[in-house]
């Protein structure tokens, strides 16, 4: 960046500002900087800009904050770490470029992590996950010792090989922001960097939501109402990817692939749901990621028949 | 002879696959180049987190001419296979075969073919793309514009560049000449990611070993961890602390630094109220750090050792601060999952067991359970065991698996539950065996001696078997999915070496009745038993061969003992196989067991011949010779003497009686044709020689002893 932003906006004072300087980091790069998607969904790579944007031969490059939902995580707010709801940051690159690691590493020069004062390490870290039907392999990056982002090259998603090979970098940003601005509770970040009577915490901010949701989660959700949610997405997911194909296409063009994958996402979060409530047994826990897996598949299928994810 | 530089410098490569990525390569390519008739004199792989490398020095620079002389058709033969003999040759015409006489299946054509030798510089230049790409990666993985396109090539993480050099030490070397994927070998490299990221131009080994060194990559391994334990050992010493070691550990943090810079941080003094095993399992695990303890306690103290891969600018300040805060926050976490465990008592975790599958056709973890319970309590008075802390043990030891901190940290389990149980007041020997109850893992590791720990522990050991045996899912060759050779050494371990003595089908059979699954039933040693039992014993034989196989003693006798029906008592099997050996060191055991063979033998041919078995009484009316006389009169007198002596179980007693055989075994060979004219006497001979075989099946059945 040219010159110094001013004070409230630098990244180790402000959990904002390091959201807005990772943003114009890389939308300098030439990303599409695009506003989280509108639904609950486990983590960034759920976003179709993710999942579905994967797939097909077509160059992408986009970056997004996503807010994760993670029902299982929720400590009541009295944990210092962990969250049941928490950001992403995401970038996919499509093809991955030769030199991603170095656009990484830049990346955290921009928030003010400089690679010859910290230790600065690429762990091995295969990630997969089974109900996206998606696998890859990467590192998780760790700065003295603390995992700040997951870095991936897709090799499978929704069922469905990827060529080209996608690169995804995801940066917790809680936890980056707290190394950044040197805190060790994440409800004592500051949220707007701002100081006194103008400074808002991350606390301020969330504090109040984490101990609601935990009870919620563990203690109140309507499982009943959640069964059905999850049986009603079921269904209509298969029927917008029945209802897409393009008549007299022979199943060779689709045109509802996004409807259809937003049902698997509903899907996948009301899962999430019902296993922090506790009502899934373990071996229903296997058949109920089976569903979300088929159709997540499904969706790929479809996606790769639509204009945005089917041959150049 | 010119010498080979080979590196593949890639993106990082996980730290628990470099060892082996550099032993495939020096192994494949060493392979390759004998193929080639290349001997080499010598090779060296390394790796570190970003590159593969490889030293192969004295090749060859040529491979020598091959002449060959290759036979084709007969002179005259049809047109087709003069043709495929041309073609198969690459000769131009007949002219250029000579033809070989042959008076009397006619003359037929030979090529001469001469295969000048190749350069070694091409042979590499064809043989390392091959190796690039079958190079043997537990997992590989496509990156890149390129990977759209099939045939991709696939590496472990993304593969930038590739030196290959090869040349004399005293000239400029030639670089190999091939590409794969777009990245073209060259001599050019890269130093430390952060310290030196400019390239390096490499002609040799030497020079590119010293050039790394200088742009801050320490090539060997070994030399990394060297320095790291080196320096930390020296660390924790200056404070008067000591290194608590860990070559697992060790191993895999110098697979993550090329450039290892070793440093102590510590951690708030009131974690120490953790349990030791979680503070180092929290530190290792999630961290990759040493910890460190008081040299004379060996207690730990609030102390650990990281290990950066850089030289930072402020002298490692920050770093340090860095890991400070991770691990206070590991630790936090750490330490609430422990005081969250505390509030639960192992007993109410138990129901939820009855939710977790152990195997389908085996029921729930709540049933294994319950199972177990059974059968310590049934084992409890054979080990000399308090019945009700057996029963109380064997009812928690389980219950840690689902607590916080082994769902965290698995390799914690059995140890939780210890820590767990004494805090809610369980007598010590019932603590212990939520422990001890997983052991022996294997050859080398301790068997729990306190009798309440071994109920519990045969008693996992002996479910697993006898469950997994009753749904018929036995290890098959290298197949062992559910460590069933390791629970049945365990349990042998368990009894021999603590000197307990167990019927096994007994206790097979009552434990058989716990599970659904039935079972043919046969007839063994006089009584009805589930053939799945006898058949779990003869694994149980197996595994006592290989034991006894892996100690150097005679595993070939466990086979003749357990010829004998109805041992199924390890102990007793193995003090008889014990004394046996001793015996059969002796002159006397040698002489008795070749008559005793012979004896055999020929009663095997005997009865062939005449389709029955002589296993009547002989009748001494018949006996016509001293040495007959003189044989059965020793046989009376030592099967008596021998039964006497098994009886009181002693061995040693028993062999020393039945070596009293060998003299008359002996004289009776010696004087006495068994196969006599008379049919009554060679009859009543040939019973005389079962009655030698009868008298040493009290110790055991010699026919099954390998000479």
């Amino acid at each position: 960046m040219d010159s110094l932003p001013p004070a409230h906006m630098r990244p180790e004072r402000s959990f904002q500002g390091l959201i807005l300087t990772l943003q114009r980091y890389w939308a300098d790069y030439g990303c599409v900087i695009l506003q989280p998607y509108d639904m609950e969904v486990g983590a960034g790579t759920f976003h179709p800009a993710t999942t579905l944007r994967a797939l097909g031969p077509k160059p992408w490059n986009a970056a997004y904050v996503q807010p994760s939902r993670r029902p299982k995580d929720g400590c009541y707010g009295e944990n210092p770490n962990r969250l049941q709801h928490y950001y992403q940051f995401q970038v996919i690159l499509k093809p991955s470029p030769p030199d991603i690691q170095d656009l990484y590493l830049k990346s955290l020069a921009a928030i003010g992590v400089d690679s010859h004062l910290h230790d600065i390490r690429f762990v091995e870290d295969d990630w997969e996950s089974p109900t996206l039907g998606a696998w890859g392999l990467g590192w998780e990056c760790w700065c003295d010792g603390m995992e700040v982002s997951q870095f991936t090259y897709f090799q499978q998603v929704a069922g469905v090989e990827c060529a080209p090979v996608a690169g995804e970098l995801t940066y917790g940003l809680e936890r980056l922001a707290m190394y950044v601005q040197g805190v060790d509770r994440v409800y004592d970040l500051n949220f707007n960097g701002h100081d006194g009577a103008e400074r808002v915490s991350y606390g301020d901010v969330f504090l109040q939501a984490e101990q609601e949701f935990s009870r919620h989660n563990f203690e109140y959700s309507d499982a009943e109402m959640l069964f059905k949610q999850f049986a009603m997405a079921e269904e209509a997911c298969k029927k917008y990817l029945e209802a897409g194909w393009k008549s007299g296409s022979n199943r060779k063009e689709h045109l509802m692939a996004l409807p259809a994958y937003d049902q698997c996402i509903k899907a996948s979060h009301v899962f999430n749901l019902l296993d922090a409530r506790g009502v899934i047994s373990v071996t229903e826990r296997q058949s109920y990621i089976m569903r979300v897996r088929e159709l997540a598949k499904a969706c790929g299928e479809a996606w790769v028949h639509t204009e945005a994810g089917g041959a150049a | 002879m010119p010498d080979l530089l080979l590196e593949l410098f890639s993106e990082e490569i996980p730290a628990r696959m470099q060892a082996k990525a550099a032993e495939d390569l020096r192994r494949m390519v060493t392979d390759r180049l004998v193929a080639e008739g290349l001997i080499y004199e010598g090779a060296k792989a390394f790796a570190t987190p970003r590159r593969l490398a490889l030293t192969v020095h004295g090749i060859p620079a040529r491979q020598s001419d091959l002449k060959e002389e290759r036979k084709g058709p007969r002179v005259g033969g049809p047109e087709a296979a003069i043709a495929g003999f041309l073609k198969a040759t690459g000769l131009a015409s007949l002219d250029q075969a000579t033809i070989q006489r042959d008076p009397k299946k006619g003359d037929f054509y030979v090529a001469l073919i001469e295969k000048p030798g190749r350069a070694t510089l091409d042979v590499l230049a064809d043989m390392l793309p091959v190796i690039i790409r079958t190079f043997p990666w537990p997992k590989s993985m496509r990156w890149g514009a390129r990977s759209a396109k099939p045939g991709a090539l696939q590496w472990v993480r993304p593969l930038h560049a590739i030196v290959a050099s090869f040349g004399l030490e005293t000239e400029q070397p030639d670089v190999v000449n091939f590409a794969i994927d777009g990245i073209a070998a060259g001599h050019t490299t890269f130093g430390h990611r952060f310290m030196a990221p400019n390239p390096i131009s490499v002609r040799r080994f030497e020079d590119y070993e010293a050039k790394l060194l200088d742009a801050k990559v320490v090539l060997d391994p070994e030399r990394r961890k060297d320095t790291i334990l080196t320096d930390a050992r020296q660390l924790a010493f200056a404070q008067g602390f000591e290194l608590v070691e860990d070559q697992g550990l060790l191993d895999e943090v110098a697979g993550l630094v090329e450039w290892p810079v070793v440093a102590m941080g510590s951690f708030e003094p009131e974690f120490l109220a953790i349990p030791a095993e979680v503070i180092r399992a929290t530190i290792r695990n999630n961290m990759k750090c040493f910890v460190v303890s008081q040299p004379k306690t060996g207690k730990l103290i609030n102390k650990f050792i990281l290990t950066a891969n850089i030289e930072a600018s402020d002298g490692g300040k920050a770093i340090v601060e860095g890991n400070e805060r991770v691990i206070r926050a590991r630790l936090s976490d750490a330490k609430f999952f422990y005081q969250s465990d505390l509030k639960i008592k192992l007993e109410d975790r138990l129901p939820k067991f009855d939710k977790i599958v152990f195997h389908e056709k085996l029921g729930t973890q709540g049933d294994r359970i319950r199972r177990i319970e059974r059968l310590a309590v049934e084992i409890a008075p054979l080990v000399g065991a308090d019945v009700e802390k057996v029963k109380r043990a064997a009812h928690l030891a389980k219950a840690d698996l689902l607590t916080e901190v082994v769902g965290e940290f698995p390799e914690l389990q059995g140890l939780m539950g210890k820590y767990y149980a004494l805090a809610q007041g369980e007598d010590a020997a019932v603590a212990a065996a939520s422990e001890e109850h997983y052991k022996p893992q294997g050859p080398n590791d301790r068997v729990p001696t306190d009798a309440v720990s071994v109920a519990v522990a045969l008693a996992d050991k002996i479910d697993t078997l006898v469950g997994f045996w009753a749904i018929d899912e036995k290890p098959t060759g290298s197949k062992d999915p559910y460590a069933l050779r390791r629970a049945a050494l365990g349990a042998i371990r368990l009894l021999v070496e603590n000197q307990h003595r167990i019927n096994l089908t007994r206790l097979f059979d009552s434990h058989a009745q716990a599970f659904k699954a039935g079972g043919a039933k046969m007839k063994w040693a006089g009584r009805e038993v589930r053939d799945s039992s006898v058949n779990l014993l003869s694994f149980l034989a197996d595994r006592l061969k290989v034991q006894l196989r892996e100690q150097g003693a005679r595993h070939d006798l466990v086979d003749a003992v357990f010829a004998l029906e109805g041992q199924d008592d390890l102990l007793m099997v193995v003090r008889r196989v014990d004394a046996l050996g001793k015996f059969l060191d002796t002159e006397d055991g040698k002489n008795l067991l070749a008559g005793t063979k012979r004896a055999a033998n020929i009663l095997r041919i005997e009865e062939k011949k005449d389709s029955k078995a002589y296993d009547g009484a002989p009748n001494a009316s018949l006996y016509s010779l001293a040495e007959e006389k003189a044989l059965a009169k020793a046989i009376d007198q030592v099967k008596a003497e021998a039964s006497a002596a098994i009886a009181k179980e002693d061995f040693a007693g028993a062999m020393s009686a039945i070596a009293k055989l060998r003299p008359a075994v002996d004289a009776f060979f010696d004087k006495v044709k068994v196969n006599d004219d008379n049919p009554q006497v060679r009859e009543n001979r040939l019973k005389l020689l079962n009655q030698i075989r009868a008298a040493t099946r009290a110790v055991a059945d010699f026919s099954k002893i390998q000479d």
